[in-house]
């Protein structure tokens, strides 16, 4: 097949259009089993689908697909009855449920699969490939029957999108307003179960479970909002479904299914990686960000604090980065960095004293430039303000403070900052150097808090 | 003769499952022996490939390793922030997926076939022997599943007071300093060589049902972790005889016979569990009514 000639070959197209249906559909409904917590369920519901249909095909004695599908979500309707049951009148939990269910209707299953088989009924084979999928094998029929089937669950997925993003998020507001939640989650499942069987021959019992999880994970990793997240992951589905259908035709030997779910896969590891608010890339980089900031604080923290001790003159008396580092209990080959960054913002410099004494660097003395006094002047009154505020939590709880924001100044009403200030000269910890006026005024009685 | 080898090594499925199950049922990672029994394919096709037989030892270690993997894998994915469920479903099929094209792109040269990954067959386990200095010793899957057998018998024998306290409460078990981690890691390196040894004769989806279903059993009947373990294991070997009797009535085969029937067992603990079971509930439930007619 060279070139683009695969185009015209109506095989190829049936193939291609199947898994897109597929990869869309499963795309959109795995939001939802994802977002329940039920990402797991598709795996259990394609196993125990086996049973079903080798109840259809020793009752009927027929191959026909549209007897298999009917099986299929008959033992699957079953399996999730079974689930439910074991999950809600015994103490298995959740999980063990669903292997249980899983393993039992898979082994039920190959019991029916190999009595067939043994029986001689004529040729079988059809039963395994039905069920261990082959996206090749697909026809015009069966893709016929995809389509039909995808519009029906895309559409009622539109349809019932408001209920079911109520369901996903909050079941039991939804049951408060008076939403039938039993219902909607039976028809979520059902839905899945649908969907599950329809993918069965295409990708097979274990690959159709990753096509219901891998894009709604990746979706995840983009937006925020639902009624996007469920776009995203029908098209992340249906390109999925695109690619690994295009790849396998264009080497030999390459089955479908697991290539469509390595193509999955591949963009959930992509979305993962690289994703603009949540990808690990971007969460490494703000952590390092972070990091950075917190040791120029505590550098400017430090250098604050000791001359506040020494009561020396702010913008003229240096400590040598040593000092600094120990102060603030960082480690000096980082220290020394912190402080050339903060001497390039300007907030730092080195002391005209310390200049004189020593001329090597990496003895210099630092001292602050005003705007760095002013800064360091900020983020220590800030901090001192959270230590009051955490002491006297009591006192604050009605004030609806934001624990997760590093400002509190600009977070308190004036009167409440007035009384958290008064606190802390009573703990005296009020910071007092500030602007450009010379460090003079002498300093109250106690002074253990600062140094120790 | 052959019966026996056969219902050895059924039995000493269900012995080494039943034992890890527990642990697993305990800890609620019930899927996770689900993903590692997939997981293991790429590990076994590519050991093969790499070895050019069927030996036991380097499938053991490949397809040990690929377990390994793939609970690093969910780990990772866990502290990335996915989704515990989604991080297994991810994971697992991602490798499965590795595995059964490997097995296509080298369907010449691995004698594997996907059907016997996926459901196996005990039957054919007499008739692939291990022979040491000329002698006979018996089916080779007896062999790797004893020593796996033996050896999660000892390590379980070994730490059982940390691995009971790592299954119920973990973070207890952090505090009073046992490694938590290592443990997790060590239950899941057997749980690996367990699923490998077990692969041949009983297939992937059976292997979860030997981890889970007897385990679980065990787990309606009783309350206290010793004799948890040991009705496990009692209730695997049951299973399996009366599995392979099963199997040998139908004509079928004789590891799903042997699901079903610990299937079965579940079933009857649902429902006739002294302490648990539905029916003695109800009528328990009943007794009390009907005493607190009478009472008034």
């Amino acid at each position: 097949m060279n070139g683009w000639a695969f185009w015209l070959d109506p095989n190829t197209l049936w193939v291609l259009a199947g898994c897109v249906l597929l990869g869309l559909s499963c795309g959109v409904l795995g939001c939802f089993a994802f977002l329940r917590g039920r990402s797991l369920l598709g795996d259990a519901l394609a196993h125990a689908a086996l049973p079903g249909v080798c109840l259809a095909y020793m009752v009927s004695g027929v191959k026909s697909t549209s007897l298999f599908l009917i099986g299929a979500v008959i033992a699957g309707l079953i399996a999730s009855f079974c689930i439910a049951m074991l999950t809600k009148h015994s103490r298995i939990k959740e999980d063990s449920a669903l292997a249980i269910v899983l393993s039992v209707f898979f082994g039920f299953g190959i019991v029916l699969l190999t009595s067939i088989q043994h029986s001689g009924q004529g040729n079988q084979s059809g039963l395994d490939k039905f069920l261990f999928g082959q996206a090749a094998s697909l026809v015009g029929s069966d893709v016929t029957a995809m389509i039909v089937i995808s519009a029906a669950l895309l559409l009622l997925t539109t349809l019932l999108f408001k209920e079911l993003k109520l369901l996903v998020f909050d079941s039991g507001f939804g049951r408060g307003l008076g939403y039938p939640t039993g219902l909607l989650d039976g028809l979520l499942m059902l839905l899945l179960l649908v969907c599950v069987v329809a993918g069965l021959q295409a990708v097979g019992v274990v690959l159709v479970a990753a096509l219901l999880i891998a894009p709604a994970v990746s979706a995840r990793y983009w937006t925020e909002k639902l009624g996007t997240m469920v776009l995203l992951s029908g098209c992340f589905g249906a390109l999925s479904g695109v690619l690994g259908t295009l790849l396998s035709t264009r080497v030999e030997n390459l089955p479908t299914g697991p290539v469509i779910v390595l193509a999955a896969t591949l963009m959930f590891l992509f979305s993962l990686l690289f994703s603009p608010r949540r990808g690990i890339l971007m969460r490494l980089i703000n952590f390092l960000k972070l990091r950075r900031k917190v040791l120029e604080d505590d550098l400017l923290q430090a250098l604050y604090e000791l001359i506040e001790v020494d009561r020396t003159s702010p913008l003229t008396r240096g400590y040598a980065a040593d000092r600094l580092a120990s102060k603030a209990g960082k480690r000096p080959a980082s220290v020394r960095r912190a402080l050339t960054s903060l001497q390039r913002r300007g907030l730092l410099a080195p002391a005209a004293a310390g200049a004189a004494s020593t001329n090597r660097s990496s003895d210099a003395e630092w001292t602050f430039t005003p705007a760095g006094l002013q800064a360091a002047h900020n983020i220590v009154l800030n901090r001192r303000l959270w230590d009051v505020y955490w002491m006297n939590e009591q006192q604050y709880q009605a004030l609806a403070i934001d624990q997760n924001q590093e400002e509190l100044t600009s977070q308190l009403a004036p009167d409440v900052l007035d009384e958290m200030l008064r606190q802390l000269a009573s703990y005296d910890l009020l910071p007092r150097l500030s602007g450009h006026e010379e460090y003079a005024a002498p300093y109250p009685t106690r002074q253990g808090g600062l140094s120790s | 003769m052959n019966s026996f080898w056969i219902l050895l090594t059924g039995a000493l499925v269900a012995a080494s499952c039943g034992l890890l199950g527990c642990f697993l049922i305990l800890r609620r990672m019930a899927m996770l022996g689900d993903a590692i029994s997939h997981a293991v394919l790429p590990g076994i096709v590519i050991a093969f490939l790499w070895s050019g037989s069927r030996e036991t030892l380097p499938m053991l270690l490949g397809a040990g390793a690929l377990g390994l993997v793939t609970v690093l894998l969910v780990q990772m994915l866990r502290q990335g922030g996915v989704k515990h469920d989604a991080a297994i479903g991810v994971s697992f099929t991602a490798l499965f997926s590795v595995g059964v094209i490997l097995v296509s792109l080298y369907a010449s040269q691995v004698d594997l076939d996907l059907d016997c990954v996926l459901y196996g067959e005990i039957a054919y386990v007499p008739w692939d022997t291990w022979q040491w200095a000329g002698m006979e010793m018996g089916p080779r899957a007896v062999w790797g599943l004893g020593g796996v057998f033996l050896l999660s018998l000892l390590v379980i024998c070994l730490f059982y007071k940390q691995f009971k306290v790592c299954a119920f409460d973990p973070a207890m078990a952090a505090a009073v300093g046992i490694p938590v981690t290592l443990f997790h890691y060590l239950l899941m390196g057997l749980v690996s060589l367990t699923t490998v040894a077990s692969f041949e004769s009983v297939g992937a989806i059976l292997v979860v049902a030997m981890l889970v279903v007897p385990a679980a059993t065990a787990y309606l009947l009783t309350d206290k972790l010793h004799v948890m373990l040991i009705e496990s294991v009692a209730i695997g070997i049951l299973s399996s005889i009366l599995g392979y009797a099963l199997a040998a009535w139908l004509d079928s085969s004789i590891a799903g016979a042997i699901t079903t029937v610990a299937g079965l067992f579940l079933l009857l603990a649902f429902l006739f569990s002294p302490r648990y079971g539905l029916v003695v509930k109800a009528w328990r439930r009943r007794t009390i009514k009907w005493n607190q007619r009478t009472n008034l």
